[in-house]
């Protein structure tokens, strides 16, 4: 995991007094969380089972898209490699506004059991993560809290018109 | 207690040797014992040279010099019929004389009989492909390539398989710190935002028994969260997960536990 001190939990956890507005755009967006196809590894399947009927993210709007320009949310399922690095920073440039990550499983975390010279040390290096999952990998009803989770978040949220840069870079 | 040796130059040379078991060898027996490998011994040292030639696990083993592998392997594959080779690659000796080990894994499905060409070469010099007679080989030596930096003359695309092209070191060579050398802990971060983005990342927690004091602030202990700033005592009240905010969520049914559905039959 990076060492920079980014405060993802600011502002996020506080009541705010929300406008009608901020109400029906932040509906409209913790409904239809667009998940961009990531399964890097193992989780990709636990995260697929998720997708699948009998855990059915449908339900929640969350639906699982074939490119970036289309989805709002990286789920960042498995081992993140150094190769594939600058991948995953390109795909994460090209999300539209509004977008979220779910850093999922402990590869994508911290590197997890990888503690190699091939693996990224956490996906947290590369781009901001909004919601960290633990296991490895975790079962799919880890991902459904988590993305309920992320749902509260994105409600929690002013839903101004420019997202506030999470970087510090 | 191992004895403190300077790990400065990790790079120029290896520093495992005493760190290891040595597994004790397998017995080795006589190729006369097995008249299939035999006469496959007596085809081959009729037109080159066989340094030494054993049976080890029901396998012959044959060293031969360098130069003539391609010759040994078109040799075995026209007419002994060791039509695959199923792997080939090397072993880092560099510690012990600054050689390679290559080694080539024949197998004949008409006789059922494997056999393992080997033979040394020096720190450096290149190997001759056996693309042409074998196309497994490409990626074979191509991996060889990336993981030893050992060239093939006359491979038809002699590059990085594995890592990425911009990759420096050989990370299968005994001398590669397994957790990567100074490029490698910062590939990503020089590559993708460039050396000035060093300072703001920070440099890799390879300590897995790291212990970072915000950590209490990003991962809160599920069902006792704290709003930001609060002391954490240990004898914080029970807050109880809610999948919704209180009083209800915009144009979203209200989720009670009462009224949703347990499914406990499994195979539903």
């Amino acid at each position: 995991m990076a060492q920079h001190k980014v405060n993802y939990t600011q502002d996020g956890g506080l009541p705010v007094a929300l406008t009608s507005i901020d109400k029906v755009v932040n509906w409209g967006r913790s409904n239809s969380l667009w998940a961009l196809t990531y399964g890097l590894a193992c989780c990709g399947i636990e995260m697929m089972a998720a997708g699948a009927s009998r855990y059915d993210f449908d339900r929640y709007g969350t639906i699982f898209r074939a490119s970036p320009r289309q989805s709002d949310l990286m789920i960042v399922a498995g081992t993140l490699t150094k190769k594939h690095a600058e991948f995953i920073k390109r795909l994460y440039d090209q999300m539209t506004e509004p977008r979220w990550v779910i850093s999922m499983g402990s590869c994508a975390n911290t590197g997890g059991m990888f503690n190699t010279y091939a693996t990224v040390q956490g996906v947290d290096r590369i781009i901001p993560v909004d919601l960290y999952l633990p296991g490895c990998a975790p079962r799919p009803e880890t991902l459904q809290y988590g993305v309920m989770l992320l749902q509260k978040k994105i409600r929690a949220n002013k839903a101004g018109n420019a997202q506030k840069p999470k970087r510090l870079m | 207690m191992r004895a403190y040796k300077p790990k400065d130059d990790l790079q120029a040379k290896a520093y495992y040797t005493d760190r290891y078991y040595v597994a004790p060898q397998v017995p080795k027996s006589a190729v006369e014992d097995d008249e299939i490998f035999a006469a496959d011994l007596e085809a081959i040292k009729a037109k080159f040279e066989v340094k030494e030639a054993y049976i080890q696990v029901e396998q012959m083993v044959i060293y031969i010099n360098a130069h003539d592998i391609y010759g040994v392997l078109e040799l075995m594959r026209d007419e002994l019929e060791y039509t695959q080779l199923s792997e080939m690659s090397a072993i880092d000796w560099l510690a012990k004389d600054d050689t390679f080990e290559i080694f080539y894994q024949m197998l004949s499905m008409t006789k059922r009989k494997r056999i393992r060409v080997k033979y040394f070469i020096k720190n450096g010099q290149a190997v001759d492909s056996v693309e042409k007679l074998f196309r497994s080989a490409d990626w074979s030596e191509r991996e060889m390539f990336d993981m030893f930096g050992i060239e093939a003359n006359g491979h038809p695309f002699m590059k990085r398989i594995l890592m990425p092209y911009d990759w420096q070191g050989y990370p299968l060579r005994k001398s590669y710190p397994l957790q990567g050398d100074e490029f490698a802990a910062w590939y990503e971060v020089d590559k993708i935002y460039g050396k000035e983005a060093r300072d703001i990342i920070g440099p890799e927690i390879r300590d897995t028994a790291t212990v970072d004091r915000y950590d209490s602030e990003r991962f809160a202990r599920l069902g006792f969260e704290v709003p930001k700033g609060t002391k954490i005592t240990g004898n914080e009240e029970r807050n109880p997960q809610e999948y919704q905010e209180e009083g209800g969520v915009f144009l979203i049914k209200k989720y009670t536990k009462e009224s949703s559905k347990v499914i406990d039959d499994p195979q539903r």
